[in-house]
Formats: C-alpha cells, structure tokens, sequence
C-alpha cells in the first residue's frame, strides 16, 4: 500500500494516458491459469476501464487464460456463486467510486473459486489520472499471488521514439501508455540507462553537436553534464549499488570503458585494449562488468572484473554478438546475435554456455530483462517502422506493440520502485 | 592513361578547394555551430537547444543548395563518377549535406583510409596545412549493422583515423575534430548494401 502511495506522488506529472498502442500477442505459456476479470462496478464513468487494463496485463504474459464472465457481474464477495464460476480457477471482482473528496477509490477482490476463498482484498484510492496506476497495481497482485513471481506491470521502460530528425526521450508504463516526453530533440539521443532505484536516467545526446552523457531526475527534472570529453562519450550504465556509472570514452582514442560517480568525479579507466570495448552492463553482484568488444577481430560479449584486469570471452556463435544484459538472478544474459543478415534476441546461460534464440530473427536488438526475469523487451521492426516488442524469457511468448507515430529504438526496461 | 587520372582528379581537388572559402564565409556569416568547430558551451546545456539545432539544420540545408550549384560546374573524378551519382541523389532532403570529395568511405566493419580516398585525404591535409586558421571536424558515420554504440564507437575510429591522415598531410591537430555519429543520421535509410555503403563514411566539415 504505501508502495502504490509513493508511486502515485512519483506519477502526479505524467500526462494523460492516450490509446496510441497496438498490441499483439502470439504464443502461449506451458501451463495457463484460468481467471475471470469481472468488469468493475462504475468503471464505465472513466476513459480507462481497470478491468480492460488488468486483462491486457495478464494476457501479455501468456500465463493466463481469460475467461469471459459471460454476463455474470458480481462486485461483492457475498454476490459469487462460486458453482457458476467451474471453469475458472480465480475469479477478480470489484468496484471504483467518487470519494467526496474527489478522488477515487476501487475496491479489489481476488477469489480463489476452488477452494471458496478470498486470496486479496484492497482497497486503493488515488486522482482520477493515475486509474491505469491502479489497475496495474491490482495486475501485479493477482500475478504474484497466482504465479509466485513479482509482477511488472506497475514498473516503466524508456526509449528513443524519432520521427525524421526529431528525437524524444520518452519513458511510459510497462505497456508502453502513458507516454511522457523528458528531453525533444533535433538531434539523435541513444542509451538511455535507469538508475537503480528508478529516478534517474542517464543518456547519451548530441544536442551540443556530439555524444556527451547526461544523467536527468525524473523526480525533479534537473539533469547533469555526467562526460563531454573530445570524441565521444556514451554507453552509461548505473552499478547496482547506484554509486557509480561505466561510461565509454574516447578521449584517450579508441572506446574505452571508465568508471565514473553520478556526480561526474572520480573518472577511471578500466579497460585497456587498441579495439573498440563498449556496453559496458554491470552483473547483479557489481563484481563484473559484461561489455562488447571486437578484440578477436568481430564483435563479440566478454566479461571483466570491475576493477579491470584480463577479460574473458563469453559468445563464440553467429557473426557477431552486442548489447549484453544481465537477467536478474545474474544467471544469464541477454543479447543481440547478428547471423545470416538478421538480427535476433538470445539468452546464454553463464553455467551451460548454451545459447537459446527467442525470437524470429529480423532487425531485433537492445534486449533488457523485466526485473522479474519473465520478459525481455527490444526493439525490431515491423513494415519498416521501429516498434517495441516482449518476448518471455522462455521464448514462448510474443508480443507487439506499434504506436501511432515514429520509429522506437533503445528500449531498456526500469527497475522495480524502491522505497 | 593513370597519369591522365591523376590530373583529372587533381583538377577536382583543386576546383574543390576554391569554394572552401566562399563556405567558411558564409558559415561565419551565420554563425552555425554545426558548419563551425563547435565548442561546447553553457548556453547548449539546457532543452532549450532544441531550438538551437532547428536553426542548424535549416542553415545546413540552404548549404546543401549552395554545394549542389557548385559541383554541377565540376567534373567528378573518373575513379569516384558512380559514387558522385548515388550521393548527389538525395534520399531525404534536408539531411544530404556532402560534396563527394568531402566524404570517404569505408567497406564493412573496417576504419582504415581505403585507398582509392587517400588523394582526397592528402588534399584536404595540404588544404589545412596552409590555412591554420581553418577547422575541420571529421564525422564518422556507421551503417546499422551492429548496436547503436558499437556503431558509435566504429563511426570515431574512422573519424580519428582521417584525422591522423589529414595530419600527416598537413594539418595540425588542433585544427581538427575527431566525432562520431554511429547509426544515428544515415545518409540513406534502406536495409541494402546499396544504402549502407553511403552510410560507412567519414565527412570531412568545414
């Protein structure tokens, strides 16, 4: 409860949600729950409708089956006649109304309709805006409950979306609504990286002719000048720990990787080759550092203890591997694998070395994990458009998201919120 | 016949020294950022630079009418005529900016001066060595096979590449800018050899 609250407070700028997603999703998990979303009592009155947004949630993970109520429309516990419900393992109901303050509240229940008993029960009260905060909300209850796992549903991502020379550095909901534009530009922006407690972003723009790396508060908007040394300076990733940042730089020649604070002090180099090392990601535990290199005479993804010293090569497979990105649990990463002329999303598994391709193959690159693992979020492109898409971190499921207007690139998925 | 070659693409050089001036004039004129060696200054911090490259870009693209004019009076070299065509041909309007001669280009993955660019390199390197007043940047470019900052950082090694040519030719450090843009502003937007070949370049700006 008090992590919805702060999370409201943190959203209270954020513009309007907008309908501006397609969303498609193929592909289905192993074992599917069974669930109803009830539409909630005086949902209709909002431009959001929380079950709608609740249902699309858990759909797009492929864990869930959902199953039409079919007309049947309690909102109260007493109202579930748990026989009419056979069908179904879990059943959601509830309600949304105007407080005479002029908020609103929505009460939620989660039933469990084989054993005939309630799982959640919330109520939660916010502005009328942040309604799809709150059915994101109820989603992540209902995942975690029903599946183990924490839910992502209330968490947000950043990208690129560029339309001709026009750039915005956009961060949005999980679903990619809820748009909100932190830096426009006629210049390219790339990179954008979350610190790890979710507050700040760090970004490479050129918005002074050149790549130099910005770090931006979402809480306040203020950002820093974090490097703008000769040549270029990019690729920001934020330590585990929050209390310092890899940069790539060139001021020394080729690219290569430093450590740096998030106040900009402290620079040091920690690679020292003649070929390009760069994407530079930080493993779980803040010992290692993943990053790209072409030492071996292609791109390829190695793997160097923080404090420098000799680097060990991960991929072996395809032409060329970029972008590494730990999963959570620091068992694996993932990466762009460029084979054949396409681009594909892989995982590697650190103990078994094997690669596992998840997706189709195309112009897919930028892979993050959600924070719970489930996800990987890239980019690919559908009819020469850049567009977002998800794939579960087994492969079976897909998903598409094509927004109106603009090519997406760089997507990179944000942390859990932190209190 | 190679001396013949030779002279004719020397007379190009030449010819296209003789609007490097009426150029710089007129970038000064305007007081581009991007047509001059930008420094970086505090003012550019802000979101307000938004407005700030508009003004580029429209400054860029009366330059790119300008250059146009001028090399419909120059022959292309021989070696370079089926380059020329391609890249006199604008994919996107207002984003073609280069002269052939001020462009050189690179196979896959690769950051080293080819060859069949050197003459141009060399000419540019002379062109600076007697004019120690003039900056250049050298702008790497990369095609999109490879992430954004791998291209990144291949776009500045092939920008600090024809920066140590132009100063073996001539030119003093300091009057050169090495910078990288990777992926990010392709000359032409295709998934084809085609397009990436204009996109593997390092434009030499003055």
């Amino acid at each position: 409860m008090l992590r919805l609250y702060s999370l409201l407070v943190l959203w209270c700028l954020v513009f309007p949600a907008h309908a501006v997603l397609d969303i498609e999703v193929t592909g289905a998990g192993e074992h599917q729950i069974p669930i109803a979303i009830v539409p909630f009592e005086g949902e209709t009155s909002y431009d959001q409708r929380v079950s709608e947004v609740i249902a699309n949630d858990l759909l797009r993970t492929g864990l869930f089956k959902l199953v039409d109520p079919a007309g049947k429309a309690p909102h109260d516990s007493k109202d579930v006649i748990f026989s009419e419900w056979g069908k179904v393992e879990a059943l959601s109901i509830g309600k949304v109304s105007k407080l005479s303050n002029g908020r609103i509240e929505v009460r939620f229940r989660l039933l469990d309709t084989v054993k005939q008993s309630e799982l959640v029960a919330q109520v939660i009260s916010s502005k009328d805006e942040q309604i799809r905060a709150i059915a994101h909300h109820i989603a992540d209850l209902i995942y975690e409950r029903l599946t183990g796992s924490s839910g992502v549903f209330s968490t947000r991502i950043a990208y690129i979306n560029r339309q001709g020379r026009f750039n915005r550095l956009v961060v949005a909901d999980s679903d990619g609504f809820g748009e909100q534009t932190l830096l426009a530009l006629n210049q390219p922006i790339m990179s954008p990286a979350w610190s790890p407690d979710g507050n700040t972003l760090a970004y490479v723009s050129f918005e002074q002719g050149r790549a130099m790396v910005y770090a931006q508060s979402l809480l306040t908007q203020k950002r820093i000048l974090l490097a703008a040394l000769p040549g270029s300076n990019s690729a920001p990733a934020w330590s585990p720990d929050g209390q310092q940042l890899a940069l790539v730089l060139t001021h020394e020649g080729t690219s290569q990787i430093y450590l740096v604070r998030p106040d900009g002090s402290d620079l040091r180099r920690i690679s020292y080759s003649d070929t390009i090392d760069t994407e530079p990601t930080f493993t779980p535990d803040g010992r290692y550092l993943l990053f790209t290199s072409d030492r071996g005479g292609s791109a390829q993804i190695y793997r160097m203890p923080i404090s420098g010293g000799s680097a060990e090569r991960l991929t072996f497979e395809g032409s060329n591997n970029f972008s590494p990105r730990l999963s959570p649990d620091g068992k694996s990463f993932v990466f762009a694998h460029y084979t054949g002329g396409k681009f594909y999303i892989a995982v590697q598994d650190f103990e078994t070395r094997q690669i596992q391709i998840l997706t189709p193959g195309g112009w897919e690159k930028k892979p993050s994990f959600a924070p719970n693992g489930k996800l990987v979020l890239f980019a690919t492109e559908v009819q020469g458009r850049g567009i977002l898409a998800t794939v579960s971190s087994d492969g079976r499921v897909k998903q598409k998201m094509t927004s109106q207007q603009g090519d997406i690139r760089e997507p990179t998925w944000g942390p859990f919120y932190k209190r | 016949m190679k001396k013949l070659i030779l002279s004719v693409v020397l007379i190009n050089l030449l010819a296209g020294c003789s609007y490097f001036k009426p150029k710089k004039s007129t970038a000064k004129a305007e007081d581009t950022p991007v047509a001059t060696a930008p420094a970086p200054t505090g003012e550019q911090q802000d979101t307000g630079s938004a407005t700030q490259a508009d003004v580029n870009a429209q400054t860029l693209a009366s330059d790119t009418a300008d250059s146009t004019a001028a090399a419909e009076h120059t022959p292309a070299p021989i070696e370079q005529a089926d380059k020329a065509a391609v890249i006199e041909q604008p994919s996107d309007n207002a984003a073609v900016i280069e002269q052939p001669k001020r462009s050189v280009y690179f196979p896959f993955d690769v950051d080293s001066i080819q060859d069949a660019d050197k003459l141009v390199v060399q000419a540019h390197g002379a062109y600076l060595g007697e004019h120690p007043e003039q900056k250049v940047r050298t702008e790497g470019h990369a095609d999109e096979r490879g992430s954004s900052e791998y291209n990144l950082a291949l776009g500045q090694r092939r920008a600090n590449n024809t920066k140590k040519a132009l100063v073996l030719s001539g030119a003093k450090t300091k009057q050169v800018e090495a910078i990288s843009f990777g992926e990010e502003k392709p000359q032409a937007s295709g998934h084809d050899e085609n397009s990436w070949a204009q996109n593997r370049r390092v434009d030499i700006s003055y």
